[in-house]
């Protein structure tokens, strides 16, 4: 190992107690030509070394933490003037360039969406993480699902949208439908490799302990399994919600976008919050810029109370088992 | 479902010439005896023996390792539970099973004992079933007051009864015990070595137990397993040397390897 | 797999106490085929991805060729549809946020693991998730409005007044630019390059650490020598992962980037990419047009698809090393 070279560079400076009687390779750092330990330290080039590194080390934790800062502390400072009541409850004012109004619009539209791929992907995604636990376990089709999952968690959420374009959107038009559809295949992958690592978790003597009694294998899942499991996939289901509301880019082709308030599921374009934000960046108007601001504040504060409410859910259930 | 008392003394197992492989090496080799009703019956042998693997056979568990195989037959009351188109789920529904390690659900302590009994779709009186396999399970006393707390926030001895009061429940006519009492300190594997003697009036016992004094002072009767080595392959299975009345198996062994065991010679 | 007897129906004699009653057991194989259908609709919708996309695209790959990818000829008019300065740009873009990402994620990582005491690694852990968690187009918005005209500018500026006799640094910037896009991604990917660095450097064996520090190496000798040679498959993995997300990264880089027709010399000049190309020209985009933006996703889609693969396949073979 290079330490050798390393341990072996120049002199260290001692106390003068002791001329050194012999120069010997080491340079008088053996304890046994008298050396005092008191005092003595490594060559300065190794100290300098490493208090450098260390040093650039704290600057990137610093430099990267500054961001976190920064995004939370001006989106609450830019977002809190502009939000309150009016804002979380009405839609866009008729004249974008005017001020006031809101987005509630895109409230709406993204809890519907979400909400419809959830209700699709979390139980689909959950008997998927099953099969691959329980039956597929490391068969040729498990290990398949297995791979590709993984392989579409890389997938650009646009091409997701495309996707759904011209496999939808061509016979079906824009709608909330279409928009979850892109939605719940994001989320698919994702809770289908969490739910799995939660299943692996559930201990051997539980699964025995159940077909002891003389369970049959679905009754041991659905009984035995699933509920042991339960508290970290619903972390992991929150995580993938999480994300879900925070997409913007495959709900461009799908969603299309509205200004007005559209409850229904098919057949016409609606907007998300992330579509609303999005539009407001990108206009030269001051207010509507404004109203962006106070959508990013909404939206965050939606992603990260998942977020955090799922992490603490995960933190808790550990310490029960 | 009630233990059924008319047998009289026709054995509860009678098994025949038991093979027991794990994909392609051998774990057991001819295996044959019997298991008499209400009496304890204990299997002993050095470790790595295959106890563990001809317990798990009396009631099918050993399938549920990918590429286990059973040939030969253990007769359940004069059925072969390893005849084609036997399921094994009702198979292990009159057969209970207690583990090592306590293994109760994360549920409560009434949902545990009554798991059995609601997924065999029992109509009759939950509370009731619940009170009488928890009395039968000597843990009734300790725990009537708190039927809802979770069975986790017990302690290992009463974890361990727990999971018997869930096997009993289910009204099985044997209990199979994998050394119940390994992971308990000495104080609740006294209360569990008295507690099977009180289950043995109703329930035919069959104990795995590395401790010899345990198998001495609990059951009636006793197998010896041994592990056998191929001297040219060193492919190691498990063989049933001896079985018999425990008290003849400890004071007057007829093999010398059931001696030397017994007398502590090798462990 | 296990070998169960089959259950056969048809035996009624002594045995019938053993036969599962008819729902019971027909339950346990529905089960177990729901379940599997549920694991496949993963390969069933990654393969219909490419099969609608790329059936979508195939007028223009019909009509253009090779130099769909290899000309910069985009120009509707005509309908001339070539990417090449797309792709130009979501690479410039993605490297740049790669050159500036890793070695702050590579320094946050070492912080956590080497370096932190233990009560300072949640909070930071924390912090740094918490940059994962906000959503891109939050990122976008925040980039756009305050980053840029406060940070990304005045520096572009400074940097092209002084270096930009150095081709890729020539100015004057507008602002909107390869350099602004890259700087945000940055910030996006480092969450995920920190957390699997922090993998990797956390399977060291802390007895590599101990013999490295009774040797007598200072801390960042013993990073050097113990930590990092072991890790660099890892890090590579990582860096790889992290490069599939910028790629795919839309919203930030729509915004950022500017949309300049052209391959710019200069990463202080705009440009543009696969994915803001879409997401900014899906509104007017018909026939033609639309084939080449859903063109364009086929590319980016197969571009993520081989850098995450072979990310994958490194962060395995490091895992099985």
């Amino acid at each position: 190992m290079a330490i050798q070279q390393v341990v072996n560079t120049e002199p260290v400076s001692l106390e003068p107690s002791r001329p050194a009687s012999h120069s010997d390779s080491w340079g008088g750092t053996r304890a046994s030509s008298g050396a005092r330990l008191i005092g003595a330290r490594p060559a300065r080039r190794r100290v300098w070394r490493n208090r450098a590194s260390a040093f650039l080390i704290i600057s990137a934790i610093v430099l990267t933490l500054i961001p976190v800062a920064l995004i939370l502390f001006q989106i609450a400072l830019k977002g809190a003037s502009t939000m309150g009541w009016t804002f979380l409850t009405q839609s866009l004012p008729f004249s974008v360039t005017k001020a006031g109004g809101g987005f509630v619009n895109g409230l709406i539209g993204t809890a519907i969406m979400v909400g419809l791929a959830t209700i699709v992907s979390i139980p689909l995604g959950i008997l998927g993480a099953v099969y691959l636990v329980e039956y597929g376990k490391k068969n040729w089709l498990a290990t398949l699902i297995r791979f590709f999952s993984d392989v579409m968690t890389g997938v650009p959420s646009i091409f997701v949208g495309v996707f759904v374009y011209t496999a939808l959107v061509v016979r079906f038009g824009y709608g909330a439908v279409i928009g979850a559809a892109a939605l719940a295949l994001i989320m698919m992958p994702i809770i289908i490799r969490s739910s799995e690592e939660m299943l692996k978790l559930v201990p051997l003597e539980l699964k025995d302990a159940s077909y002891a009694l003389g369970a049959a294998k679905w009754q041991t899942i659905t009984k035995v399994i699933l509920p042991s499991a339960a508290p970290g996939i619903t972390t992991g289901a929150m995580l993938a919600v999480a994300r879900a509301a925070g997409e913007t880019a495959p709900l461009i082709m799908t969603a299309l976008g509205s200004i007005q308030l559209v409850t229904k599921l098919t057949g016409s374009p609606i907007s998300s919050l992330t579509l609303l934000i999005l539009n407001g960046a990108r206009a030269p108007y001051e207010a509507a810029q404004a109203r962006a601001w106070a959508g990013a504040l909404e939206l965050l504060v939606i992603v990260l109370v998942f977020t955090i409410v799922a992490r603490v859910f995960a933190s808790r259930s550990r310490l029960s088992r | 479902m009630n233990p059924d008392t008319s047998l009289g003394n026709a054995p509860v197992f009678a098994v025949k010439d038991l093979d027991v492989h794990y994909g392609s090496s051998l774990a057991l080799k001819g295996v044959s005896m019997e298991i008499h009703p209400r009496r304890i019956t204990a299997i002993i042998g050095p470790s790595g023996c295959g106890k563990s693997t001809l317990i798990r056979c009396f009631n099918r568990m050993n399938e549920l390792i990918p590429g286990a195989r059973v040939s030969g037959e253990i007769l359940y009351h004069g059925e072969n539970i390893y005849a084609p188109g036997v399921d094994p789920v009702m198979v292990r529904r009159r057969i209970g099973m207690v583990f090592q390690r306590p293994n109760p659900f994360p549920k409560s302590i009434y949902e545990n004992v009554a798991f059995g009994a609601k997924i065999n779709g029992y109509k009759g009186d939950m509370d009731e079933l619940v009170e009488r396999s928890l009395r039968r399970a000597a843990l009734w006393d300790e725990v009537k007051n708190e039927l809802k707390k979770s069975a986790l926030d017990l302690s290992g001895g009463q974890q361990q009864r727990l999971c018997i009061a869930r096997a009993i429940a289910v009204e099985p006519d044997v209990i199979l015990m994998d050394e119940p009492a390994s992971a308990l300190d000495p104080i609740a594997t006294v209360r569990i070595e008295d507690l099977m003697q009180e289950l043995k009036k109703d329930y035919s016992i069959i104990i795995v137990t590395h401790n010899m004094q345990q198998a001495a002072r609990v059951s009636d009767e006793t197998a010896f397993l041994y592990t056998e080595v191929d001297e040219k392959t060193s492919a190691r299975w498990g063989i049933m040397v001896e079985f018999g009345e425990t008290s003849n198996i400890f004071t007057k062994p007829t093999d010398k390897r059931t001696e030397d065991y017994v007398s502590g010679r090798f462990g | 797999m296990r070998s169960v007897p089959s259950l056969s129906p048809s035996r009624t004699s002594s045995t019938g106490s053993w036969k599962r009653k008819g729902v019971g057991r027909r339950a346990d194989s529905l089960f177990a085929i729901l379940a599997g259908v549920c694991g496949t609709l993963v390969l069933i919708a990654l393969a219909y991805m490419v099969f609608s996309t790329t059936r979508t695209a195939l007028p223009v790959f019909r009509s253009e060729g090779i130099s769909f990818v290899t000309g910069s000829n985009w120009d509707p008019n005509t309908d001339h549809y070539q990417i090449l300065p797309l792709i130009f740009g979501t690479i410039v873009t993605s490297i740049i946020a790669l050159i500036v990402a890793v070695p702050m994620s590579v320094g946050v990582a070492l912080f956590l693991t080497e370096y932190a005491p233990k009560r300072l690694r949640t909070p930071v852990e924390y912090a740094v998730d918490l940059l994962a968690a906000v959503p891109s187009v939050v990122y976008g918005l925040w980039g756009l409005l305050v980053v840029l005209p406060f940070f990304l500018r005045p520096i572009s500026n400074f940097v092209s007044k002084y270096l930009g006799f150095i081709p890729i640094f020539s100015g004057p910037s507008t602002g909107l630019s390869y350099f602004a896009a890259g700087i945000i991604l940055s910030i996006m990917i480092t969450p995920i390059i920190t957390s699997l660095c922090r993998e990797v450097f956390k399977s060291v064996p802390s007895a590599d650490r101990h013999a490295a520090f009774a040797l007598g190496a200072t801390r960042w000798e013993m990073i050097k020598e113990a930590v990092l040679p072991r890790s660099r498959g890892g890090v590579v993995g990582a860096t790889m992962l992290g490069l599939g997300r910028a790629l795919g990264e839309t919203i930030v880089v729509a915004l950022l980037i500017g949309s300049s027709p052209v391959i710019n010399a200069s990463i202080f000049k705009p440009g543009s990419s696969i994915a803001g190309a879409i997401a900014n020209g899906w509104g007017e985009a018909t026939g033609l047009q639309t084939s080449a933006l859903v063109g364009a996703g086929v590319v980016l889609f197969a571009i993520t698809i081989a850098i995450n693969m072979i990310a994958r396949g490194i962060v395995w073979r490091f895992n099985r090393s």
